[in-house]
């Protein structure tokens, strides 16, 4: 009886659950559902998690597939995937640091799902490209790159580079020029 | 081009940092208590040692 029950690990995976739900479903009370419905499929097949191995990964792939299997049965259903209608509030303009974390999530909700996944992952919750790679279950290198991809882009609708951006398209163009060059 | 160099880790620096933010309220919040509740129901309902039922299914 003194033995630890190994499910208790779940519980400081939660706060980081709900995180990475947020981001997905880009509505609280949606998120908390989704982290709900995670649990009850965790705790269900937890015999199916191999001990030793990544536990947050383990959860986040479970979080993440209820997240997309859903959404897929509801668009089929609905045709009419209104959930993807975000941040449609009239903000004012605020000149301080609200601005910039609004603009900030703006930009954000505008990413691709795999983009906006990776940067939480990795950026926001600090998992390895490894660790994130796993819970989206792709290769490591397709996880670097979509990170990478994602900032590129991310800081693109920021406007963090607004009087580069043709200059950098040339620098991959004629990257990508010199390298065909080269075959 | 120190001064490319500069703005990119300036732009990344920044990215970083409102990533952060965006999601430092819901981590800081911990475990709420529904969720608590609901892991303790859920080990109830299920005890530990349920070595059977190998389905591996992941949706």
């Amino acid at each position: 009886m003194t033995k630890t029950d190994p499910r208790d690990a779940v519980l400081e995976h939660i706060p980081a659950l709900r995180a990475f739900a947020r981001s997905l479903t880009k509505d609280a009370v949606r998120a908390d559902d989704l982290v709900q419905e995670c649990l009850v499929k965790a705790i269900a097949k937890f015999a199916s998690f191999k001990e030793g191995t990544n536990l947050r990964a383990w959860l986040f792939t479970i979080l993440r597939n209820t997240f997309y299997s859903e959404r897929r049965k509801a668009v089929r259903e609905a045709e009419d995937p209104e959930g993807e209608i975000v941040g449609a509030l009239s903000v004012k303009p605020e000149h301080d640091g609200h601005l910039q974390m609004k603009e900030f999530n703006e930009a954000f909700q505008q990413l691709k799902d795999e983009h906006r996944e990776a940067l939480t992952l990795i950026g926001a919750l600090g998992l390895s490209y490894e660790e994130a790679a796993e819970a989206c279950e792709v290769a490591i290198g397709t996880m670097k790159s979509r990170t990478n991809r994602a900032r590129k882009e991310l800081a693109r609708l920021m406007e963090l580079d607004e009087d580069k951006p043709t200059e950098l398209t040339d620098n991959q163009t004629l990257s990508i020029v010199n390298q065909s060059g080269h075959m | 081009m120190p001064a490319d160099d500069a703005r990119k880790k300036r732009s990344g620096d920044l990215i970083d940092e409102n990533l952060k933010k965006a999601f430092s309220e819901t981590l800081e919040e911990g475990v709420p208590d529904r969720f608590r509740d609901l892991l303790a129901k859920l080990k109830q309902t299920a005890p530990e040692d349920t070595s059977e039922e190998p389905e591996n299914d992941e949706n």
